[in-house]
């Protein structure tokens, strides 16, 4: 480098020192919220633009589940799968939540890596409106991608023979993986701030990931399961999000009175499993607050 | 006036760590104020607690007359913050890192664009702020980090250890930079464990050694304080250790020689503290070539910073350096500074 700075003009020094010109007296939240989440959220978008390997792979990988995993079945006799024409067709909707539930999964990573590499430290000496602006950035950047994954999935299906839901049901799927995303996008942040580093992050990631796809109805209906398995896969919010998306891919006429899943304690209809994941991302969001005021106190 | 920096009776501790005892100082409008210590004595912390981002145990912090306890995001608006390690993102390049920058202290478009380019030609950026962070030398990625802090315009650019792990070349040009900005009218915080970095560019300093200030005031101040001068004598370039015995006690029979050590360490060279008077080398050199005695070399200087901390902790800044990083636990340091 060279061994002197060399100012255009000599009157910039006189400028940059220039006190306080640009802090406003009254200032306006909501636009200074939006100001920032929007910077931070652009900031995620342009990683991804330029570092796009995730994102690729995380379209790849539902297409490989959907053509392996469904290959996988394909001699099932027809019926075996309740209403399902085919494996795949049953497959479609448990591939699209459990690939959203995998990436929100993950969206405690890059703030986590921030914390350790000092990088938050520059948002937080920054007189951001809200602090919570760099986790709505997280939320946003995740769930964009999350209906992205989907979208590419729904029509993947459709390619393979699982037929097209209406604009309805497409708009009610992308409801359902807003919902499901948002919740765990928010437990993944609040451990992102209550764990000490990326190494424990990415073992808690390792424990969950799997395991709540095998105790969910993603892969085979809660009938085949062993009574304790339906009681676990009933309690599993993903089941939740799987099973009115397979509902709406089999009827043409689905309304929110129509039963979705029979839990061992009764009948869930269509309304209610929206409610669960609505209660879920509330609970979810709600549950992590404490550990994001500590973070980010 | 007020002060551009308040800090009062600041307490802050990590679990069983006393990590700040109690510090105090103030800072008036246009100085460079250094912060110097060992690693380990509090610098980094007290920092910390200025920008927001610990909360102290006790204490008041204010910046221009606004509490940084009270008012955190008015404060926050006053400061720019340097951190010791530089935290760039590496997949952004130079310009959009400070758009982002601009957007978080929320400057107006235009003017982040046009203050964005100024601060990349104060500080010689121009031909890399297009260019990935990632690729960039320690010495632009700290001009960069520099540029960031200064953004806003803050009141008080805050710089911890700015010129950590810097090659030669890169350290003058902090120095430049931060002497340019002083001028300007900017008040500039720095710590350092450099004594000749805080000798060279600071104001006034303070001293700041297990949690404690243990001495402040201008450098001259401090180092009048400790009195005397230093003078440094080489009887040969390498003396036997009974010649520079003779001269020692010989030296030590002069009315103004306070205080004479031998160094072994550099062949038995001969350490005085003397009263700072005019002709004390000429005393010396007559009071030797009387007693027949050579000299190889001989220099006179104004006692350093480190005289000051020795004087006042009874170490030098080097074993104190030495003593903390032996007893740190980097672990739980990382810790603190993860938020």
């Amino acid at each position: 480098m060279s061994s002197t700075i060399t100012p255009s003009k000599p009157d910039n020094w006189q400028q940059i020192a220039a006190p306080r010109v640009y802090a406003t007296a009254n200032p306006n939240f909501w636009g200074e919220l939006v100001q920032e989440t929007l910077a931070l959220t652009q900031r995620l978008f342009i990683q991804l633009q330029r570092r796009p390997s995730t994102l690729i792979a995380g379209l790849i990988q539902p297409v490989m589940w959907l053509v392996l995993f469904g290959a996988l079945f394909q001699n099932v006799p027809q019926g075996f799968f309740g209403n399902s024409h085919s494996y795949g067709q049953f497959l479609g909707a448990g591939v699209i939540v459990f690939t959203a539930f995998a990436g929100a999964l993950n969206s405690g990573l890059p703030v986590m890596f921030d914390r350790e590499f000092g990088f938050l430290n520059r948002l937080l000496v920054a007189p951001l409106a809200s602090r919570f602006s760099i986790v709505l950035a997280s939320a946003i950047f995740i769930i964009s991608q999350s209906l992205l994954q989907a979208a590419v999935i729904v029509a993947g299906s459709a390619f393979l023979g699982a037929g097209l839901p209406n604009a309805t049901g497409l708009a009610t799927i992308a409801l359902i993986v807003f919902l499901l995303a948002l919740g765990v996008t928010a437990i993944s942040l609040g451990l992102a701030f209550a764990l000490p580093g990326h190494i424990e992050l990415i073992a808690v990631i390792f424990v969950t990931n799997l395991p709540l796809l095998f105790a969910s109805t993603a892969l085979v209906p809660l009938s085949f399961m062993p009574q304790w398995l339906q009681v676990v896969a009933s309690l599993n919010p993903l089941s939740y999000a799987i099973e009115p998306i397979r509902y709406l891919y089999l009827h043409n006429d689905w309304d929110l009175n129509s039963l979705v899943m029979a839990a061992p304690w009764g009948n869930v209809t269509f309304g209610a499993a929206l409610l669960v994941l609505f209660g879920f991302a509330t609970v979810a969001l709600l549950s992590i607050q404490p550990l994001l005021k500590r973070g980010l106190a | 006036m007020t002060p551009a920096v308040l800090i009062q009776n600041l307490q802050k501790r990590y679990g069983t760590v006393e990590a700040v005892k109690d510090v105090s100082f103030q800072i008036e409008p246009g100085e460079i104020f250094g912060l110097l210590g060992p690693n380990g004595a509090g610098k980094t912390t007290t920092l910390r607690a200025l920008c927001t981002l610990t909360t102290p145990d006790a204490g008041k912090i204010e910046i221009s007359g606004i509490s940084a306890l009270t008012n955190p995001k008015a404060a926050r608006q006053r400061l720019g913050y340097v951190a010791q390690e530089v935290a760039l993102d590496k997949v952004l390049t130079g310009r959009e890192l400070l758009r982002l920058g601009a957007a978080l202290y929320h400057l107006p478009g235009k003017v982040a664009k046009q203050r964005i380019e100024m601060v990349l030609d104060l500080l010689g950026l121009q031909e890399y702020a297009d260019k990935k962070t990632g690729t960039y030398s320690g010495g632009i990625r700290k001009r960069l980090d520099l540029a960031a802090g200064l953004l806003h315009s803050p009141d008080v650019l805050v710089l911890d250890e700015p010129t950590v792990g810097l090659d030669i070349e890169s350290r003058f040009v902090v120095w430049d930079f931060l002497r340019k900005l002083r001028s300007a009218g900017t008040t500039v915080l720095i710590t350092s464990h450099y004594l000749e970095e805080v000798d060279a560019l600071a104001d006034r300093v303070a001293i700041i050694d297990r949690g404690l200030v243990i001495a402040q005031g201008t450098p001259t101040e401090l180092k009048d304080k400790v009195g005397g001068d230093r003078i440094t004598l080489r009887i040969r370039e390498f003396s036997p250790i009974d010649e520079a015995e003779t001269a020692k006690t010989l030296l030590q029979s002069l009315p103004f020689v306070q205080e004479a050590i031998i160094n072994s360490a550099q062949g038995n060279s001969l350490n005085l503290v003397v009263k700072a008077q005019t002709d004390a080398l000429i005393v010396i050199q007559q009071a030797l070539v009387q007693a027949s005695l050579p000299i190889f070399g001989i220099a006179q200087s104004r006692p350093s910073l480190d005289d000051v901390y020795l004087a006042a902790t009874g170490k030098t800044l080097m074993d104190a350096e030495l003593a903390a990083a032996s007893s740190r636990d980097l672990k739980a340091e990382r810790k603190q500074n993860m938020k």
